[in-house]
């Protein structure tokens, strides 16, 4: 994920139904507003699901952003976290080519970045990682010298920071009443 | 008691008290077209499906009721995706049933399958697909709600055909349970307040009324604070109607064919008051160079129309008869303030005055030589001197539309029926039939375009099999007139495929061949006595034939992109005023 954008990270609950993701991801589309990442995912409630989108927030107001979702139906709430306030999360499959001499710098990267190994070839490596967009990017660039063969990023997921979370909380905290 | 989910259907639609629907059967929707025999739902069966979902906006403009539309699967649904749309962007309900092939049969490209749901998802406030008919009783009565409720809008409900043959336990919901959906109708006490107060300090406003006004029927509430305030009223092209003609302070459309005093009051206004309105670039030309000294109250009951083109100054979500009425409310108060503190309330005579001198200085004009080519605009002036004052008035899209929305003297509300927001040509005959199916003891006119007419006339079938006398008013200049003077005005007169021909078809002949009435009119002495005729006629339709100018261009015109103060005023008529 490049740095010099600015971003926005919406958690968006929706009601669990048919057809709720493309209703999310054609609102995106038809006001122009460019998705970043998506990651949708059940929630502790079965009847909900919570989706993690990053917008480029150059593309898509705030505001108008917050309102255009809350005239989905389906849109139960909608939090909007500037990325200081929020724990944010993703994770990283990556495939790198490893023949015996690099191996062992390889695997002194990933303890480096508390990454693992998941799996191990004759002539590469598979490691995952978790952490911040920019850990997983710094790791990116870390790895290409040895020849990346596929990566595979989940997108972003993200809650507020809990002692932040009554304050500085810009989100519209409940459909306009 | 034990139903088919076809019977439940009905069943629901009949507790709606839906007493008319539009539409035409098909292999998917054929269950339901059974159990319709039984009903005391009225069908009109439709010519083609684009025509049941603008009769359905027809019924619901004229009547401020839900319009009802049913079709069938894959093309069926396709055809209804413009009225569907045009519903979207004049905020218009309208409950549309669509069959599906059998669910088991989904994403097998099964016959006349397409994903109905899919296609309409951005041109709804909502859909739904049904997958057991135990839930019909339910989504239907959410359709309803979601479709009449808050901003209004189109719904569509997709009935699988095999869930229309299930059985079910029938029941009806007492309410609707719609976590995701409740709308805001009062608005916030401290925003009135402040909306007040800038109200009450300007002395430059204008009141920029829209269609939310019909929506919320609202339109006695507007009378009301105008009387109190003496502020001036713009009417939108979809708001023509919402407050008198007739009133001294009503100035008229805005917009790019508005009138000069209506555009050039709000361009010049201290306070715009929106209503209702959306700030459309057809009303406000070049965003950057709108009314910019004025401040800026925008009431909706959409939440996202705030800010999403110009930021308001005094946001207010809430219905707009609520809203109003409370500012009523407040103004009186600020006013008996004033009076007690002895302060002088500010005087808008200057203002007043100085609209007053626009309107006589920069009227809008036409010449009609009597033995000359009979002119569009004469004929429209002489429609409206010659039919009830309360006639519903429907248009297509074009040249014809705008003449009629400028010169009509709409003195009451829901007595204007057009496509705003999409511009849909094709829309006044089907529309003016739904208008007249609910408002059957009122005069329908539709004023037409000939290319417009040739785009759904097929209709005209249907209203005279059902007998739903309407009558049609084509100003048939032989062109796609409004496209024509882009290309004359923008294009160095380069005309591209817009030329039509007066005779091909034959109007007259075609008319007559669809059980209406037919009469041409190729003179202006020959406009009265056509009109006298057709208003006599009250069993079938009737279309007149109007033979008009060709030349004739709209005007005022704000060139697509310009600033409002670019306003271009009819360069053949030199009688305006120094301005
Ligand atoms: C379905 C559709 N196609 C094309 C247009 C573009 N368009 C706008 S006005 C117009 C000309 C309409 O011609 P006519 O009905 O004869 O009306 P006139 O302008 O001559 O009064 C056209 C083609 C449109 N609005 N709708
Ligand atoms: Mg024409």
């Amino acid at each position: 994920m490049n740095s010099d954008i600015q971003h926005h990270i919406y958690s968006i609950l929706v009601e669990n139904k048919f057809g709720v993701l493309s209703r999310v991801a054609g609102l995106f589309a038809r006001r122009g507003f460019n998705i970043v990442s998506l990651a949708v995912s059940p929630t502790e409630d079965e009847r909900f699901s919570r989706m993690t989108i990053v917008v480029d927030a150059a593309s898509a107001p705030l505001e108008q952003v917050t309102k255009q979702l809350y005239k989905l139906i389906p849109v139960i709430k909608v939090m909007e976290m500037h990325p200081d306030d929020a724990v944010e999360r993703e994770l990283m499959l990556v495939t790198v080519k490893a023949a015996s001499d690099a191996r062992s710098q390889i695997t002194e990267l990933a303890s480096i970045f508390e990454a693992r190994i998941e799996d191990v070839g004759f002539e590469s490596i598979t490691i995952q990682v978790a952490g911040r967009p920019d850990k997983l990017d710094a790791m990116t660039d870390l790895l290409t010298p040895f020849g990346i063969v596929e990566l595979q990023r989940t997108g972003l997921i993200a809650l507020p920071k809990l002692a932040r979370r009554m304050g500085r909380l810009r989100s519209v905290k409940t459909r306009p009443a | 008691m034990r139903l088919t989910g076809a019977q439940a259907l009905i069943k629901s639609l009949e507790h709606e008290a839906v007493e008319v629907m539009f539409g035409l059967p098909g292999g998917a929707i054929l269950p339901v077209y059974d159990p319709l025999i039984d009903s005391s739902i009225r069908h009109i069966l439709v010519r083609h499906e684009q025509g049941a979902g603008h009769m359905a906006e027809g019924y619901a403009h004229a009547t401020g009721r839900p319009g009802v539309a049913m079709v069938t699967s894959g093309p069926a649904a396709t055809n209804i995706v413009t009225p569907l749309c045009d519903a979207y962007m004049d905020s218009i309900p309208i409950v549309v049933i669509t069959g599906q092939v059998p669910y088991a049969n989904i994403g097998t490209d099964a016959f006349q399958e397409c994903d109905t749901v899919g296609i309409t998802m951005p041109v709804t406030k909502h859909n739904w697909l049904v997958t057991d008919a135990q839930d019909i009783p339910r989504i239907v009565r959410e359709a309803f709600h979601v479709a009449t409720t808050g901003r209004p809008g189109p719904v569509l409900v997709d009935l699988p055909k095999d869930i229309a043959n299930q059985q079910m336990d029938w029941y009806w919901p007492d309410g609707v349970d719609m976590p995701g959906y409740k709308p805001t109708t009062k608005g916030h006490p401290k925003q009135i307040k402040d909306a007040a107060r800038l109200m009450s300090e300007s002395r430059r406003p204008v009141i920029y009324a829209g269609g939310g006004i019909l929506k919320a029927r609202a339109a006695e509430a507007l009378r009301e604070l105008v009387e109190l305030t003496g502020f001036p009223v713009v009417t939108t092209l979809m708001a023509r109607g919402a407050f008198p003609d007739d009133h001294e302070l009503c100035l008229g459309m805005p917009g790019m064919h508005g009138n000069y005093t209506a555009v050039t009051s709000m361009q010049q206004a201290d306070l715009l008051i929106a209503l209702g309105s959306r700030f459309d670039d057809r009303v406000t030309g070049k965003v950057d160079g709108f009314a910019p000294e004025a401040k800026i109250i925008h009431v909706d009951i959409d939440p996202a129309e705030l800010g999403k083109v110009r930021q308001p100054d005094v946001p207010i979500v809430g219905d707009c008869r609520q809203v109003i009425e409370e500012m009523v409310k407040a103004v009186s108060a600020n006013k008996a303030k004033h009076a007690e503190d002895g302060a002088s309330w500010p005087s808008l005579d200057e203002w007043h005055t100085r609209l007053r001198e626009w309107q006589r200085d920069f009227p809008l004009v036409y010449d009609q030589q009597p033995d000359g080519p009979l002119k569009p605009q004469f004929c429209i002036d002489q429609l409206r001197d010659h039919t009830p004052d309360d006639t519903i008035v429907v248009s297509g899209v074009g040249q014809h539309q705008m003449w009629t929305s400028q010169r009509w003297k709409f003195n009451h509300p829901y007595t204007w029926v057009n496509s705003g927001g999409l511009g849909t040509m094709g829309f006044a005959v089907p529309a003016a039939i739904g208008a007249k199916v609910g408002m059957p003891e009122r005069t329908v006119w539709a004023v037409d375009g000939d290319g417009c007419f040739q785009m759904t006339a097929q209709e005209l079938v249907t209203a005279s099999s059902e007998r739903i006398p309407v009558k049609i008013a084509i100003l048939n200049n032989a062109y796609l007139g409004m496209v024509r003077q882009w290309q004359e005005l923008f294009y160095e007169e380069r005309y591209s495929e817009v030329y039509l021909s007066p005779d091909l078809p034959d109007y007259v002949m075609w008319a007559e061949a669809m059980g209406c009435v037919g009469i041409r009119v190729d003179s202006p002495e020959e406009v009265e006595p056509a009109i006298e005729k057709a208003n006599s006629i009250d069993d079938r339709p009737v279309v007149i034939d109007f033979r008009t100018d060709y030349r004739e261009k709209v005007y005022p015109m704000v060139p697509a992109g310009k600033s409002n103060d670019e306003i271009i005023l009819d360069p053949a008529h030199d009688t305006y005023g120094e301005r």
